[in-house]
């Protein structure tokens, strides 16, 4: 459906008061409703039903291996960061079924998919390295001839409503990456935030029918220059870089660096990185039998290339320490998703910098390795 | 519902052959309305064979393609999944998906001389292209066949080399790095046998599979004979998940074992074949 040729794309100002009436509409259009939410000491999408749920006031200081929430006292709602987890557990879930088999009393065997039928989903607050992060997850999993249908009927159903970041973290480097700060067109709405309300723009059809019920005011020349201030601000704030280009023949080459060895004497292979990543996609398959035997469950559940039985083959783990561990994450990454999916797979969220519980910093790893060009 | 191919369809075991102490060979025929029929693969291909209630193991399918009545696997047992399938006798069900990955280059084997190396226990996806031109024998020209094994007693299908080697324009090597009496084959190492063969190698499209190891030593030997690194291909192993190129388990470097290979050609991975850690 396209944008009706005689309607402008729509963009105006939704003062903070009437934020309730974006919720209103998300959900008169079908949406289940999720959002920033403090909980557990973090900001996490959780359901929202009310701007009142936001975390109001809230902001972070992220470090490697820190995060912490403080109350400023600020009147915005999304003075953060991104927080542990992007889109990526609401699309590709952490555990879910694939299929049953059900097995009858002469041993006859039953397969049923457990493809999920789930209602859509509306995400408020999500930032433009998630949304970098979601197109490259949506080429893995979406591939043209073999899509993931456990995916993808989450995916249909996805309302994204983005917030351009005002207060990247000081372990974002999504500049860098070329990622963010600032959300393109990848979604349905777009804020920008400030004292008083949100510029809300536009960025599809879905959003526009959205952004026609919202009681939207002009957005004044002063209210402009603001966001034009702030979003300026939020993309030469950002210290920390991922080296530019396709890094690939740089590591791979580097393969003996001593670096592999010194990062594993700290990297405690816990898998940390690869599950708050949002382009991680490793995942195993595990069968469990119900406990009279007529059925079993096979689900997929999140794995990691820093575990064991990653690598395993009858007999030998191909990856039997930390370093070739490491390695393969960081190869990877950086490099075979240039011949994979045509880019990096990493978005400069800094997620791994900051989850990470000794604080390794993927963009110091690669320009120490990149420095010192391996033998 | 099973366009993605991530459900297995029901299967029936309807023959079963034990083929060393540790190795069998199970005829399955697909029981299930929505699986298709019929069910069509190519050599070097394979399934994920599911043991309900325990896991899925991807295995090779050695049978010809052309006789679809059964669909046959060769298996050794080491673990978990392999070991139930070893319990399995005609009449039970089990899941099947497949088929999985890029087979043998048959299109470009046609008309040459083949050479194909097998070494230890890897040798189903070998023995799926023995089979297959041992019934076409008109559409390529000579074969050879190479065989090694640590231990005598590991070689499965003895006499089926033995029948093989009677067959015109076919020669069989084969060697056991460990051998008693009986055995009037090679005592040493596959790369050995290169030298034994007739015929010249160094035109021959050369099928590969077996433990790394070998395939290395294989292929450096080939090379030095003259072997062109194209002429080469070779079915490689990793661990396998799904099958269909999204649990990353099978990534060799930038490949997905599952879709670019197992079978690959040599000039594809000789970058990093032998490299600890991929
Ligand atoms: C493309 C391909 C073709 C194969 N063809 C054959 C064949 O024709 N005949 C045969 O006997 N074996 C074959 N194998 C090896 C076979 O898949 C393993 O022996 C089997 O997975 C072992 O499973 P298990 O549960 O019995 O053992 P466990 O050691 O208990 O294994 C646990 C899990 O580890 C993984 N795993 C273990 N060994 C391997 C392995 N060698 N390769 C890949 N994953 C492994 C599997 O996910 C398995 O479920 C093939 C492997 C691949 C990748
Ligand atoms: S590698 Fe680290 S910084 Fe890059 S996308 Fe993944 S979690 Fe974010
Ligand atoms: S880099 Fe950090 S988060 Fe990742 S596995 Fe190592 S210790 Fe865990
Ligand atoms: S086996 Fe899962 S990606 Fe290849």
């Amino acid at each position: 459906m396209a944008v009706n040729a005689t309607s402008p794309v729509r963009r105006g100002f939704l003062p903070r008061e009437a934020f309730d009436t974006l919720l209103r509409a998300l959900d008169g259009a079908g949406y289940d409703c999720i959002g920033p939410r403090v909980d557990a000491d973090a900001i996490l999408y959780r359901e929202v039903s009310a701007g009142a749920d936001l975390p109001q006031g809230m902001e972070e200081t992220q470090a490697p291996g820190q995060y912490r929430l403080r109350e400023t006292g600020t009147p915005r709602c999304f003075a953060w960061a991104c927080g542990p987890q992007a889109l990526k557990p609401h699309l590709f879930a952490p555990r879910e079924p694939l299929w049953r088999s059900e097995r009858d009393s002469e041993g006859r065997l039953q397969f049923r998919s457990t493809a999920p039928e789930p209602r859509p989903l509306a995400v408020i607050g999500v930032r433009a390295c998630d949304l970098a992060a979601l197109a490259l997850q949506d080429q893995h999993f979406l591939r043209a001839g073999s899509t993931d249908p456990y995916y993808a009927r989450r995916r249909e159903g996805l309302f994204l409503v983005a917030v351009n970041c005002t207060h990247p973290a000081a372990t974002c480097f999504c500049v860098s990456t070329g990622d963010g700060p600032q959300a393109g067109d990848d979604c349905d709405l777009v804020l920008d935030e400030l004292d008083d309300g949100y510029a809300v723009r536009a960025a599809s059809s879905k959003g526009e029918t959205i952004a026609q019920q919202l009681p939207l005011q002009a957005v004044t020349e002063a209210q402009q220059a603001q966001i034009d201030r702030e979003r300026e601000a939020a993309s030469t704030a950002q210290s920390r870089a991922m080296p530019a280009g396709n890094l690939r023949e740089h590591l791979f080459n580097a393969w003996e660096h001593p670096r592999w060895a010194q990062v594993a004497e700290r990297c405690l292979s816990c898998g940390n990185c690869t599950s708050v990543c949002p382009t991680c996609f490793c995942h195993q398959q595990v069968d469990v039998p119900t406990l009279d035997g007529s059925s079993a469950t096979h689900y997929r559940e999140w794995d990691s290339c820093f575990t064991q039985n990653h690598s395993y083959i009858h007999g030998i783990t191909l990856r039997p320490d930390t370093r070739s561990r490491y390695r393969q994450w960081l190869t990877h990454k950086l490099g075979s998703w240039h011949d994979q999916y045509g880019r990096s797979g990493c978005v400069g969220c800094g997620r791994c910098l900051t989850w990470c519980p000794v604080g390794i910093d993927i963009t110091e790893e690669v320009s120490a390795l990149l420095k010192e060009a391996g033998t | 519902m099973n366009a993605s191919l991530q459900v297995p369809w029901q299967a029936e075991v309807v023959s079963r052959v034990q083929e060393t102490p540790s190795v069998f060979t199970l005829g399955l025929k697909l029981d299930d309305p929505a699986a298709p029929a019929p069910y069509r693969f190519a050599p070097g291909q394979f399934n994920m064979l599911y043991l309900y209630g325990v896991g899925e193991v991807p295995v090779s399918v050695v049978s010809d393609p052309e006789h679809d009545d059964e669909i046959q696997h060769t298996v050794r047992a080491v673990g978990r999944v392999t070991h139930g399938l070893e319990a399995l006798r005609p009449g039970d069900r089990i899941g099947l998906r497949g088929p999985f990955g890029r087979g043998w280059p048959l299109e470009a084997a046609a008309g040459r001389d083949l050479l194909l190396v097998t070494g230890g226990l890897g040798c189903a996806p070998v023995v799926s292209v023995i089979n297959y031109v041992m019934q076409r024998r008109e559409r390529f020209g000579r074969l050879a066949i190479v065989q090694g094994v640590k231990h005598m007693d590991d070689l499965i299908w003895r006499e089926r080399y033995e029948a093989w080697s009677g067959r015109p324009d076919t020669e069989v090597q084969l060697a056991a790095d460990v051998a008693g009496s009986g055995w009037n084959w090679h005592v040493g190492l596959v790369t050995d046998l290169f030298d034994r063969l007739t015929m010249p190698i160094d035109q021959a499209l050369v099928m590969l599979c077996g433990p790394e190891p070998m395939m290395i030593a294989a292929i450096r030997r080939l090379l030095e004979l003259g072997v062109t690194p194209e002429s080469i291909w070779l079915s490689m192993e990793r661990n396998m998940q799904c099958a269909v190129g999204l649990c990353g388990h099978c990534q060799y470097g930038k490949d997905f074992l599952c879709r670019q290979g197992p079978v690959f050609n040599y000039p594809e991975i000789s970058g990093r074949l032998g490299v600890k850690g991929f």
